[in-house]
């Protein structure tokens, strides 16, 4: 057993394809075509590394993992915002030029990069998750997997930030930003919420910082998410109902405090 | 500094998977003033890429584990050239991690009382496995990551570090670049935290990120401090290999540990074939033997589809070679005819989703096409057990980036255990360190100045290489000739492709602005990239005999004399490479006794 077998190695069955890539930075830019090769199997991100790889070294694009794990390459291929590392090249019409473009709601860098710190500034002002003691000397808790299920749900959040793409209230309205946190952070509140462990109560900065009013549930955030979390249904309607019980109905708020319902 | 953004810290810790919030958020509890500075954007490290689970003897599943079982699992995968300081820290202090991590926010999956539940994995005795479904590391990274937000640490995201600076023979901080503006930035820090993982962007099929091109491992070497065990590099047994665009992406060991086997192109369980001398007294020998040892561990023996995953990748290689594989080059992997499918989308989601999405296999009906993805570098800076100091003063290193710990091969699950553990020792070792120096160390203008010119470099060749293409050179070169078996000859020759790159890598050109430049970024990479391979390939050259993830095919035999020895690298005054045989650290008579023990 020698040399390693590279036989493997070979690409399969190839073919030329033409990506249509935006190119530019907040001064302006334009959609530049490049025509490649590209293997069998291939997933968007594949050919936009081989174009940057072959023809273009400067060419802007996040990635990480190449798995659908990291939500780094989040972009609007043929105008649908996806994770390039998941979409299949021939899962789109590859006799037509494809078009990549940077996320639209978030400011771009250059390229296929946008500026995305509203998502980080977004999480630094949640208030943190505050558990209460442990439940055993040893610092661990009792919890049961199905109090546990919903905020698993919500941690399999891989942070691409399509949600927060998508979303009217941002997308089309930049303005709303200082007002409105977006799903992403709905997602991550309602998780903060519904865990077994915490004891914080952020009924007030959902409604206030969080500016989850804004919402009208076009569900737009659901339809994206690559790990199908039921943002609209399982994390923002709780939340809207928190709010609504909490600030716009005092029978429901005393009923709530009697039977543990809150 | 005269002209470039400069910052001043007790502790910079550079790099933020596991190991870099961890040791991040315990220097700021220290009291440190601490920077966190990492290449991606907080929370994309390749930690989030971890599936399995977190190896920690809670006993939550079989009362009978502890610390010691652990223990003698870590130094028995490690094929005993593992530090036993290092593995003893490791097992004892790895639940506390766990439920700190819990504390923390992590939701775990659970056992039928309400605790965490553990799963069965290569080379542990016992259900071991904190874990999150099969997105383990993502769990893990965002819970550290929404911990350390709140914690007054300065995140400098999208920053890559280029070179570490000396205030004589210690450390005085470290320059590098904003890759969105291209701009330098200069970080003061009386004490550095190496912990940017490992090295698989050196290798063509490999499970890791973009980040992995052995950062940590250059900047420490390029500083004088040394390396040691670099020979060693995990093949991950499990693999994606069709189609051609997924080859390397990780299929978690979670698969064998939930019930799926791996059989060849005759549908035969070859595992059964393969078990070591080593290992088969602990190993099941009939395939009954094997279906009863994922309900009784008690009572019965391992599978062998679960020894290490350096047995289990040679025998993939064989099976391979014997003209039994799959047909894509790979053999089968099997859970859909063994277990029920919603047990196996409950179990193993993010399996499901991937070779749904990327390759059209439904797994819970068809077999899986997997074969050896470079996945984990073993070697790393030698540090001190204790305080994850290495052998320069100021300089820690933890995670990936630091040896040691695992000796010849790292058992699965035991990489996320490392990160949390040595992590926060190593935090706690630079706060300790940086808040007992008096005054900061100096950073002279033209000590920065010749880093700065360094990085400009690219710009100003008239070469006409692109970085790219030197880069898939290395890969193609490391993983046939210093792959996953080796020999004399062929290490030699990648030795004499290595020199050629880095020369060819003089003359690599950029095209474009600094800003948010790929190409240049690449550029500078090749540096560590080149450096690290240089160290694999050096000291595979010289380790004459087969241990954990060193195989020798000129040296079939694990050679117990090699078994005393480290081999250590540091950097000769003329810039070449220095390699030397060190001593192991020789193991106190009552860990060795839990090893022989239990065996």
């Amino acid at each position: 057993m020698s040399r390693a077998d590279t036989s493997h190695l070979s690409t399969g069955t190839n073919r030329q394809v033409t990506l249509q890539v935006f190119r530019g930075d907040a001064n302006g830019g334009e959609f530049v075509d490049y025509t490649v090769e590209m293997e069998e199997g291939q997933v968007v991100l594949d050919v936009v590394l081989t174009v940057q790889a072959t023809q273009a070294g400067d060419l802007a694009v996040r990635w990480n993992c190449k798995a659908g794990k990291c939500g780094s390459c989040s972009a609007e291929v043929n105008g649908t915002p996806c994770l390039t590392c998941m979409t299949r090249m021939n899962t789109l019409d590859m006799s037509q030029p494809i078009s990549v473009a940077p996320i639209k709601t978030f400011p771009l860098i250059k390229d296929l990069v946008t500026d995305v710190s509203f998502n980080y500034e977004g999480a630094k002002q949640i208030p943190a998750f505050a558990p209460r003691a442990p439940d055993a000397d040893d610092g661990s808790y009792r919890m049961m997997q199905q109090d546990i299920e919903r905020g698993q749900e919500f941690r399999k959040c891989i942070e691409c930030f399509l949600c927060q793409d998508v979303c009217h209230v941002i997308r089309d309205h930049p303005e709303n930003k200082p007002n409105f946190m977006g799903p992403r952070q709905f997602v991550r509140l309602a998780e903060l919420e519904m865990h077994p462990l915490d004891t914080a109560d952020r009924t007030e900065f959902i409604r206030k910082a969080g500016g989850i009013a804004y919402c009208n549930i076009t569900k737009c955030c659901t339809e994206v998410c690559p790990e199908s979390i039921h943002i609209t249904d399982n994390a923002i309607i709780p939340l809207k109902e928190r709010v609504a019980d909490k600030y716009y109905d005092p029978f429901r708020w005393i009923f709530g405090k009697l039977t543990g319902r809150d | 500094m005269a002209d470039i953004e400069t910052h001043e810290y007790d502790v910079v810790v550079i790099g933020a998977g596991g190991a870099g919030l961890r040791a991040a958020i315990e220097a700021s509890a220290m009291g440190a003033r601490t920077a966190l500075v990492c290449k991606s954007l907080l929370g994309k490290a390749h930690t989030v890429m971890a599936e399995g689970g977190i190896a920690a003897a809670l006993g939550n599943v079989y009362s009978e584990d502890n610390w010691q079982v652990h223990f003698r699992d870590t130094m028995r995968g490690g094929k005993m050239l593992g530090n036993c300081r290092m593995a003893q820290i490791h097992a004892q202090e790895a639940p506390a991690r766990v439920h700190e991590l819990e504390s923390w926010g992590a939701l775990f999956d659970r056992t039928d009382d309400g605790r965490i539940l553990q799963r069965a994995f290569g080379g542990h005795r016992y259900d071991r496995l904190a874990h999150v479904g099969d997105r383990t590391g993502l769990e893990m990274i965002r819970t550290l990551q929404q911990h350390a937000v709140h914690k007054g640490i300065d995140v400098h995201m999208e920053c890559t570090i280029s070179r570490l600076l000396k205030d004589g023979d210690r450390i005085s901080g470290a320059v590098g670049y904003w890759r969105e503006s291209g701009d330098y930035v200069a970080f003061k820090a009386k004490a550095v935290v190496l912990a940017t993982g490992g090295t698989g962007k050196a290798f063509r099929i490999n499970s890791n990120s973009w980040e992995y091109t052995g950062d940590g491992h250059s900047l420490a070497y390029w500083a004088g401090a040394e390396l040691i065990d670099m020979e060693f590099i995990q093949f991950h047994p499990t693999g994606m290999v069709w189609p051609p665009s997924v080859r390397g992406i990780l299929v978690t060991e979670g698969v064998r540990g939930d019930g799926g086997t791996l059989t060849n192109s005759e549908g035969k369980r070859f595992m059964f074939e393969y078990i070591s001398d080593y290992f088969r007294a602990e190993t099941a020998e009939t395939e009954e033997e094997a279906d009863r040892w994922y309900d009784d561990k008690l009572n019965n023996r391992r599978t062998p589809d679960l020894l290490p995953r350096d047995e289990v990748a040679r025998a993939i290689v064989a099976e391979v070679k014997a003209g039994r594989g799959s047909p894509h080059g790979g053999v089968f992997l099997d859970i859909a005819s063994r277990r029920p499918a919603d047990y196996i989308k409950r179990a193993l989601p993010s399996m499901y989703h991937q070779f749904k999405q990327l390759a059209d296999v439904d797994i819970t009906a068809a077999a899986m096409e997997v074969g050896p993805t470079m996945h984990y570098t073993m070697g790393g800076v030698r540090v001190e057990p204790d305080t994850g100091a290495a052998t320069l003063p100021g300089l820690f290193a933890a995670g990936e980036c630091a040896g040691g710990m695992h000796g010849a091969n790292r058992l699965g699950g035991n990489s996320l255990s490392d990160l949390l553990v040595f992590g926060r020792r190593a935090g706690m070792g630079a706060a300790e360190y940086a808040l007992g120096l008096g005054s900061q160390p100096a950073l002279t203008d033209a000590d920065v100045s010749a880093v700065t010119a360094e990085m400009d470099a690219a710009f100003s060749s008239d070469g006409d290489e692109n970085p790219y293409t030197i880069q898939s050179d290395l890969q193609d070169a490391m993983h046939t000739l210093v792959g996953i078996i080796r020999t004399g000859s062929e290490i030699e020759e990648a030795l004499g492709k290595i020199a050629e790159l880095k020369e060819r890598a003089e003359r690599a050109s950029v095209t474009g602005s600094k800003a948010y430049n790929p190409g240049w970024h690449l550029a500078m990479d090749l540096r560590s990239l080149l450096t690290v391979s240089e160290a694999i390939a050096r000291s595979a050259a010289e380790r004459t005999e087969s241990r954990g993830g060193h195989t020798r095919d000129d040296y079939q035999e694990t050679d117990p004399e090699w078994g005393k020895w480290n081999l250590s690298l540091s950097q000769n005054a003329d810039g070449s490479m220095k390699l030397e045989k060190t001593p192991l650290l020789e193991i106190p008579a009552d860990l060795a006794a839990l090893i022989e023990e239990a065996g």
